[in-house]
């Protein structure tokens, strides 16, 4: 495995289930969504080959948010057909007052990045660079 | 214990045959001591035995005795193509962190004067340099400005007014990359990085204050301004941050869909690659330069606050000079044996004969000065390990100790700590790493990096 990152396994009996708890885990690596208000909304829009490249281009999309307005987000409003994503993801601005920071998260990669699903169960494998 | 798929060339040399795995086109050989390579991880060995299977590689891969598993390639992966014979660049083989690496600045005070003042010097360090999740740098570039950093690297920084022109000679290719192409790189990571330069970032990142602990080579040392044991250094790691990793990601996925045409595959896809003369590699090698020279404006940058909180302090007219600054995860066009060979470093250093090495050891056990030899010229493209290698993964690490509780410890044992967070500070405890002296006694019998001097910590910020 490997052993500097944070590796993690989202469920979802949707597709939509899974993106959003795919999504909250990797905010959870940085931070307790708990206490990050949803603020501010930035609407999502993406298309891919395949719901396992949507998912990736899903969780890049967030980090990029992260970084571009220095932000944590902590609702996710998804809605996926094939593999078309509309979302709207929700979130405020860092304050490391309020939120209990905790390591940052730089990319999502593709190490053993999967979408499977097992008995009507999606599950994703997710390792993220920090 | 691993399956010892290698066979001995020498204490410190190990040696999987290109016949070990069907694609392998060089050996893949492992520098350690038999006690780092015993505790190697299978995936390494699979790791750098998928490396072998790249286009264009000359002699052998390398992995470094701190090596561990990484993204397709292993951390401490030394691998050179040949342009000429279809030689590819690799992301892969590079990192995310492109120019992830380390500087060594030192400073005319010694322990006495800087002990009765390291809380506060340390709590300085961490409020004025902008380290963790989310947090900016003092900056704020215009995207133009941006452009003029990507392109100018540490350049730039000294023309703005944060460093020293004499800071230049003591860098890495002088800390500026001149083939840097900003209009190869997407609006999305400049618009990642632009807040981030002179942000430390936070993981394995970090700000040490240090002492000289021990000398191995006097000459040497006072050459490089190491003047004594108890001498008060400052050594940071850091790299080019968000922008970095979304070059590195764009350029992965390009190359991704590329592959085919250019009649490639490789093992992991996170190998992904381009013949280095085609178009899309030139410009991932122009992207990559870009990253690299933010690397190397971030830390610039970085060295300026510390000389300002230094001089705030401990006293105006402080004199902190740089000793080298070196990257751990790049690529570059270099000459051996008469050909030029695109050398992949991916958490290596590179180690030419007489340059400055900077090993960074763990928060709790010390680091390393060392300097390049003519065997690792010879011998492994010109390069090194980087530190000491993770043997824990951070979860297992954050469920054994606990962060507050390792600060206070090592405050006890004379080492200040501020962390931006308590399970990021455990996550970095020296039992996650591998032994530093052990990995500095195999690149010494290995002759690839010789030490010069070891440091050891009095204070640490982390992001």
């Amino acid at each position: 495995m490997v052993t500097s990152d944070v590796a993690f396994e989202a469920t979802g009996k949707t597709p939509e289930e899974l993106f959003v708890n795919a999504a909250k885990e990797t905010m959870a690596v940085m931070t307790d969504v708990a206490k990050v208000e949803p603020k501010v909304s930035f609407p999502l829009e993406l298309t891919k080959d395949s719901l396992v490249d949507l998912l990736f281009f899903f969780l890049d999309e967030l980090i990029f948010l992260k970084d571009k307005h220095e932000m944590l987000f902590s609702r996710f409003d998804v809605k996926i057909s094939g593999t078309k994503l509309l979302a709207t993801v929700f979130g405020e601005k860092i304050d490391p007052k309020k939120h209990e920071l905790k390591v940052d998260v730089k990319a999502v990669t593709k190490h053993n990045f999967s979408v499977v699903k097992e008995k009507d169960i999606y599950k994703a494998t997710v390792v993220l660079d920090i | 214990m691993n399956s010892k798929p290698y066979s001995k060339i020498s204490d410190t040399v190990w040696e999987i045959p290109a016949a070990y795995k069907k694609g392998m086109r060089v050996p893949a050989r492992i520098i350690a001591t038999e006690k780092l390579i015993n505790a190697m991880e299978e995936e390494v060995f699979e790791q750098i035995t998928n490396v072998a299977h790249l286009p264009g590689l000359v002699k052998y891969v390398l992995c470094m005795p701190d090596g561990h598993v990484g993204y397709g390639c292993p951390i401490g992966g030394v691998g050179a193509t040949d342009p000429k014979q279809g030689g590819v660049i690799s992301p892969g083989m590079i990192g995310f962190d492109i120019n992830c690496g380390m500087r060594l600045l030192t400073t005319p005070l010694t322990l006495k004067e800087v002990q009765p003042r390291i809380e506060r010097l340390v709590d300085s360090l961490f409020e004025r340099i902008p380290a963790g999740v989310g947090v900016a740098g003092f900056l704020h570039p215009t995207k133009r400005e941006f452009r003029n950093a990507i392109s100018k690297g540490a350049a730039w920084a000294v023309e703005k007014g944060l460093g020293e022109k004499e800071d230049l000679a003591g860098i890495e290719e002088n800390g500026t990359i001149p083939f840097a192409n900003p209009d190869k790189i997407s609006d999305r990571a400049i618009e990642r990085g632009l807040m981030q330069i002179g942000t430390l970032g936070s993981g394995n990142h970090y700000l040490e204050v240090q002492l000289v602990d021990a000398i191995f080579d006097p000459e040497r040392a006072t050459q490089w301004g190491i003047t004594g044991k108890d001498q008060v250094v400052v050594m940071f790691h850091c790299g080019s941050r968000g922008f970095g990793h979304q070059v590195a990601t764009d350029y992965l996925n390009v190359f991704e869909r590329k592959m085919e045409h250019y009649g490639i595959s490789v093992p992991d896809r996170q190998l992904a690659c381009a013949p280095f003369t085609s178009i899309d590699g030139q410009n991932y090698y122009q992207a990559m330069a870009a990253a690299f020279n933010l690397a190397f404006a971030n830390r610039q940058v970085i060295t300026h606050r510390i000389r300002e909180v230094f001089n705030e302090v401990l006293g105006r007219g402080l004199r902190l000079s740089v000793v080298y600054d070196i990257s751990h995860n790049i690529a570059k066009l270099e000459e051996y044996e008469g050909r030029k060979l695109v050398v992949h470093r991916k958490g290596a250093t590179r180690a030419f004969e007489n340059q400055p090495v900077i090993l960074g050891g763990s928060m709790e056990t010390g680091s390393y000065l060392l300097v390049g030899t003519k065997r690792a010229m010879e011998e492994t493209f010109g390069s090194t390990a980087h530190g000491s290698g993770r043997t824990m993964s951070r979860s297992s690490a954050k469920k054994s100790v606990d962060g507050k509780a390792l600060a206070h410890a090592m405050r006890k044992r004379g080492i200040y700590v501020r962390s931006a967070s308590w399970a990021g500070l455990a996550e970095e405890a020296a039992l996650a790493y591998k032994d530093i002296h052990e990995v500095v006694t195999a690149l010494s019998q290995a002759g690839i990096s010789e030490p010069v001097a070891s440091f050891k910590p009095i204070g640490n910020v982390k992001g």
